[in-house]
């Protein structure tokens, strides 16, 4: 069970700011999908190595060669807002 | 004959013994998109950039896709045209970069038609998820086309375009095309560069054909495969011509038939018609046995976990800074972090995005993630072992043919469509849906073979054999 409050902390975690629709709702759909996946219980797993790539590719190395890279205008195009070729964000550092 | 009708590969000879000219084949693709697309709704944006006129000016007598359509998912990105995910959040973004597999369409002379629907971020099984509209099954008005790819199946079986490119994180070629009766391949991991795909689930996602014919995909494969210093998972080998497996022989190949995904309740009619083809298959000399493998609902359990703790993690650069949607009127960082995010995401985002904060957090990291990752590594060897032994192995594609829209409400049972799709992605294998029927409704049912890593050539000669065995000559949707 993972309760409203539960929802509230991981969504403080994941920056997501949930109505308290949101809040109700995924409290119950993610306490049925966890439900659900806690079936994997019932495999035995001690002594399991886990796999995060399925296929045998070890270290890739390349040539450390320098190469051309996006021009500053083509990387600043998309940005929300943008200043003296950097992106602008509210101020983060209080005054005193 | 109509040229939207006609296959790439059919349109490609056609070119080369010059016997019709490019503008008409773009001519015919456009009319029939014009008329067919407004009730269809599988392009978010159509390629506007490209001049019909002009076509055949061009030279492209020696590329290997001599000036043809090409259909692409929206998260796949083409410089300076919107890359939108299907999301509010990235509704006015503009890729300065093309994805490694569009230079590659790109350089083979292929001429990109548009960006196709999806569900959000490729989170969903049905494209309803889309932020747009939905898009419509062209085999039946209040179906779904399945998803995410569900733009790129709808746009292939309507004739819109010959072929497609979308992406498979759980099943999101294979299911699509399963209910939109077409075919579709999800390769290797690692046999098609990523470089350019919004990342989904970094250890699953694989970019793949969707077509109206295995010869395609073949085709399409040729294309697409091998090596990029930009993605290192992209492994680095020979790949052979596919379409030289284009060959009508399953003599003395050996399937494996799985009890426990048999097992699983089911769709009747879709049962009756895999195992017709099964049957078909013995016939023209397939060796057919039944195998044993983990249950497809442990790998769906298991996916549930690594995708979205994948996906919650990748999905944390939407923060509204560099690109992408920025929530006006926040006067502090925080805030507008998380304002952009609330505005940005959709529900069912939002619902992966906690579920993966949540078994990532502090004190359930061992009991979901890794306890997830050693399940992987039970499903990989079991495929692993099977594949010593056998060539490939089949299943149906979809428990059911494609649901009505807005019929499924929970989550569990939307995600429940995947069943048979998502172990392949957990054990990073090919798979390829092919049609083999329609039920009562007229709705088409899909067949998926597995193969071993690399082994794509085995799923496409199986899948040409089958095609030709079954010879459904399958008519184009009535599209009322």
């Amino acid at each position: 069970m993972i309760n409203e409050e539960e929802v509230r902390y991981i969504a403080d975690l994941a920056s997501l700011k949930l109505s308290k629709k949101e809040v109700e709702m995924f409290s119950k759909q993610l306490s049925d999908i966890v439900d659900y996946v806690e079936k994997l219980d019932e495999l035995d797993t001690k002594d399991i190595v886990p796999t995060a790539y399925t296929i045998p590719v070890k270290n890739v190395f390349r040539e450390d060669k320098v190469k051309g890279s996006l021009s500053l205008e083509k990387v600043l195009k998309n940005a929300p807002e943008k200043q003296a070729d950097q992106f602008r964000v509210p101020k983060i550092i209080e005054e005193d | 004959m109509k040229l939207y009708k006609c296959s790439l590969t059919e349109l490609k000879n056609m070119i080369e013994e010059k016997r019709v000219k490019l503008q008409d084949i773009h001519e015919s693709i456009s009319y029939r998109t014009t008329s067919t697309d407004p009730k269809i709704k599988a392009y978010v944006n159509k390629n506007e950039a490209y001049n019909i006129d002009e076509l055949d000016q061009k030279d492209y007598k020696d590329t290997y896709l001599k000036g043809l359509p090409i259909a692409i998912k929206d998260n796949i990105s083409i410089e300076d045209i919107n890359t939108t995910c299907s999301s509010k959040m990235l509704e006015e973004y503009i890729p300065p970069y093309n994805a490694t597999v569009v230079e590659k369409i790109k350089e083979a002379g292929g001429i990109i038609t548009g960006k196709t629907n999806m569900d959000e971020y490729a989170m969903g099984s049905s494209t309803e998820n889309s932020a747009f509209f939905p898009t419509v099954n062209p085999w039946g008005k209040n179906r779904v086309p399945g998803g995410s790819s569900g733009g790129s199946a709808a746009a292939v079986a309507a004739g819109m375009v010959p072929v497609s490119l979308g992406s498979d994180t759980g099943g999101s070629i294979r299911q699509p095309a399963s209910f939109c009766g077409v075919v579709g391949l999800k390769p290797t991991y690692g046999a098609v560069s990523r470089y350019g795909l919004v990342a989904f689930a970094s250890s699953l996602d694989q970019i793949g054909p969707l077509a109206r014919n295995v010869e395609d995909i073949a085709l399409m494969m040729n294309v697409i495969t091998g090596r990029d210093e930009k993605d290192s998972t992209c492994v680095n080998r020979e790949y052979p011509d596919f379409t030289e497996y284009l060959k009508n022989d399953v003599t003395d190949m050996k399937i494996g038939i799985p009890d426990q995904y048999f097992d699983i309740e089911f769709d009747q009619e879709v049962r009756e018609s895999v195992l017709n083809a099964v049957e078909k298959l013995k016939k023209a000399g397939a060796k057919i046995e039944r195998v044993s493998l983990t249950g497809a609902e442990y790998a769906l359990a298991a996916y549930y976990i690594i995708a979205t703790a994948e996906a919650s993690s990748n999905l944390a650069r939407y923060d509204g800074v560099r690109y992408g949607l920025r929530a006006a009127g926040a006067d502090n960082l925080e805030k507008m972090f998380t304002e952009t995010r609330q505005q940005g995401f959709g529900e069912e985002v939002k619902r992966r995005i906690m579920l993966g904060t949540y078994v990532l957090s502090s004190g359930y990291y061992d009991d979901f993630y890794l306890k997830a990752q050693k399940v992987r590594t039970l499903i990989k060897n079991d495929f692993d072992q099977l594949f010593a032994d056998y060539d490939l192995i089949l299943s149906p594609t979809t428990p059911t043919t494609a649901f009505k829209i807005g019929e499924k409400r929970d989550p569990l049972k939307m995600y429940a469509a995947d069943i048979f799709t998502v172990p392949v992605n957990i054990a990073g294998i090919p798979a390829i849906s092919v049609p083999c029927g329609f039920d009562q409704k007229g709705l088409p049912i899909g067949l998926q073979l597995m193969g071993a890593h690399f082994k794509e050539e085995k799923l496409i000669q199986a899948a040409f054999s089958l095609e030709k065995i079954l010879n459904l000559d399958i008519k184009y949707p009535a599209l009322k």
